[in-house]
């Protein structure tokens, strides 16, 4: 059997293969299966645990504490965003909102323009996107959006917002709005049911529990050993286990705190000081309002309208942008998002199954106010994103909460709550407008979220100004390739799990071309 | 179900969490504890329902959050209770002049608004940390449910 957990391991290992792949998530899945599939012997390191459907019990008191980084309540260094990522086989993919976009093309023409990534068309990277749409089920939700996401078409509509439907990586669905919880029902294509179980049946290895720790070169600076230690039972501390991965080549796909935290742990040249620098968000805030009818929105398919209009009023370089869809309402998560204490969020809570709810993901990374975030280390070697939030940003924050206000008010609520400390339920948009323009825009008081990393290894043409290539290839370690949501050098400005896919199913079979 | 039921229901339960056996902290110490059931059921007013099988419900439920963190969020965690827990450090940083256990709502709420609006950004942090560990730590609980029409997740066949 080649599949570990090595909070079980009772002595130090050693692995020898042809590559070594940090990470299980979009990116570590794929380049695991394409890799493998060329005959190299391939390994997977993963921080978290294997579980499969048979875990995914669909309540949120288990999956937060096993399945995301930090019990789902990540923050940044000043605890003013709260970051939902992956921690398990399967990275986040086995806990998103299953939302696929290709790369909006005014991203792609930007990091043409700005980082020289020529090979970066829509016609280069289409066949791609084809490629893994296929392989994963992408298409748009072929059935009626849940009444969560229907405010969205619906105020959307009123307003001649234009609004569509979400393409999903799922086939067989049963429509139960546990997507961030694991899906019970397999029907989730993610990288635990896809990629990865075609890359062990290629004779791959999976390691789980597995905390990469640091790479190691030699005096000719080419990797040779990855340095990892054995979690315990609850992925919270090491043991004394110690693993070492020896290989020729090594893919870093541990996500955009992650991978850049490695980095910052090894020896390995960064002449200009980028690793880590450049880590990108789409800032995101949130909007409730009561309806008047049962919206129920814990059940069904979590994210199936969305609307790019506010992406695009300006042009990427100018104010902010931001792509609007719609969040599940799950108790937990409900609870701890939204704004006030005791009375105040009992009765929020208590109008649950009437809320509806719309976030507003701000496209970082495109103005020279907004030069993302820096991921450093703790004095334990673990990594932590340092995001302060510019004007420029708030701005984008301010103007997104009034639209979504617009929005819900044109859907037909009662009553709309922006989250803001200072704020409470509104019963008229005027009243919404009046508040919202005076709120004092500063973390901690409004509700900041993020579902996306990306960034930290960002690729181009120029080692000045890039840690990676095109080719996702290192530019100063010959062996070792950045395959993960760190490899952009912006947002992207869409749920960023297809442009993994599709880059690094191209990245991955250019290097498998090379190993060969 | 209404009100009273719903608690009367927490009683019945509250005994067979006795016949299940005593819970062993792993994050949060007796001290830490007591500060707990002072501020929690301000927290939680209106949704925690009076009684000790729903504070132990609670207070079990926010050890359990807190040990699912990192070992450096914890440690941040242990000096947030410690601020809490030492009186002067407790009296300069909350304004609570009572011991917990004889500091009335009104006190604990104006404690909490403190920190919840305050210009100082570790205070609105430390305000955060408290409510999305007390909401995390009551919503993830079954018993918490009813009072807000959540059915729980589906029953597959």
């Amino acid at each position: 059997m080649n599949i570990y957990d090595a909070s079980h391991f009772d002595s130090d290992k050693t692995f020898d293969v042809d590559v070594a792949i940090v990470g299980t998530g979009a990116g570590g899945g794929t380049s695991a299966e394409i890799l493998s599939h060329a005959g190299l012997r391939v390994l997977m390191v993963e921080e978290g645990p294997y579980w499969t459907a048979a875990d995914f019990k669909m309540l949120e008191s288990r999956s937060y504490p096993n399945l995301y980084q930090e019990s789902a309540a990540r923050k940044t260094k000043d605890k003013g965003i709260n970051i939902l990522q992956g921690r398990a086989v399967g990275g986040s993919t086995t806990v998103n909102w299953t939302s696929s976009f290709r790369t909006p093309s005014a991203t792609l023409a930007y990091w043409r323009d700005r980082f020289a990534l020529q090979d970066f068309t829509d016609e280069h990277l289409a066949p791609w996107f084809a490629k893994m749409e296929k392989r994963l089920s992408i298409m748009p939700w072929a059935e009626p959006p849940n009444a969560n996401n229907d405010v969205l078409r619906r105020g959307a509509a009123a307003l001649n917002i234009p609004a569509a439907v979400i393409p999903r990586n799922v086939k067989g669905c049963w429509n139960l709005g546990y997507c961030g919880m694991g899906c019970p029902k397999n029907a989730k294509q993610s990288m635990l049911v896809t990629t990865i179980p075609s890359a062990l049946e290629r004779g791959a290895t999976l390691l789980s529990r597995t905390r990469a720790q640091r790479l190691v070169a030699d005096t000719n600076g080419r990797v040779v050993s990855l340095e990892c230690v054995a979690m315990d039972s609850q992925g919270i501390r090491a043991t004394a286990h110690r693993i070492t991965i020896r290989a020729r080549h090594f893919v870093l796909a541990g996500g955009a705190i992650g991978s850049p935290g490695l980095l910052l742990r090894s020896d390995l040249p960064d002449p200009y000081r980028l690793v880590g620098k450049r880590t990108f968000l789409h800032p995101t805030v949130i909007s409730a309002a009561t309806m008047p009818e049962v919206v129920d929105p814990f059940s069904g398919a979590p994210q199936s309208i969305y609307s790019d209009h506010f992406l695009y009023v300006d042009p990427i370089d100018g104010p902010i942008g931001y792509k609007l869809e719609v969040p599940p309402l799950h108790p937990v998560l409900t609870s701890t998002t939204m704004t006030g204490y005791g009375l105040q969020s009992a009765r929020a809570m208590e109008n649950l199954r009437y809320t509806s709810a719309i976030i507003a993901l701000l496209r970082d990374g495109f103005h020279e106010q907004s030069s993302g975030g820096t991921v450093e280390l703790k004095n334990d070697g673990t990594p932590v994103l340092d995001y302060p939030i510019t004007e420029y940003v708030w701005d984008g924050a301010r103007r997104a909460l009034q639209t979504m206000a617009q929005i819900q008010f044109a859907a037909g609520a009662k009553s709309v709550l922006p989250l803001h400390e200072n704020a409470t339920p509104y019963t008229s948009l005027e009243a919404a407008r009046a508040a919202i323009a005076g709120f004092p825009m500063e973390v901690l008081r409004t509700r900041v979220a993020s579902a996306h990393v990306m960034g930290g290894c960002g690729m181009g043409s120029a080692p000045k100004t890039s840690v990676i290539d095109g080719d996702g290839s290192h530019h100063h370690v010959e062996n070792l390739s950045v395959f993960d949501g760190s490899m952009f050098p912006t947002s992207i400005g869409a749920n960023p799990q297809l442009s993994i896919y599709g880059i690094v199913a191209r990245n991955a079979t250019l290097l498998s071309q090379r190993l060969a | 179900m209404n009100r009273r039921q719903w608690i009367g229901s927490g009683v019945a339960a509250a005994a067979l969490l006795v016949v299940a056996g005593a819970y062993r902290f792993r994050a949060l110490s007796e001290s830490d504890r007591d500060i707990l059931a002072a501020i929690g059921p301000v927290m939680l007013a209106g949704s925690l329902p009076q009684g000790d099988d729903a504070m132990r419900a609670f207070v079990e439920g926010f050890d359990k959050a807190v040990a699912g963190l990192t070992p450096s969020v914890q440690a941040e965690i242990a000096q947030l209770f410690t601020i809490l827990r030492v009186p002067p450090l407790r009296m300069l940083a909350t304004g609570v002049m009572r011991p917990w256990h004889l500091a009335d709502g009104e006190e604990i709420a104006r404690f909490l608004n403190r920190w919840r609006y305050s210009n100082i950004i570790q205070l609105r942090s430390a305000y955060d940390a408290l409510h999305q560990l007390s909401h995390g730590a009551w919503y993830g609980n079954p018993r918490s449910w009813p009072q807000t029409g959540y059915p729980g997740p589906p029953k597959l066949s």
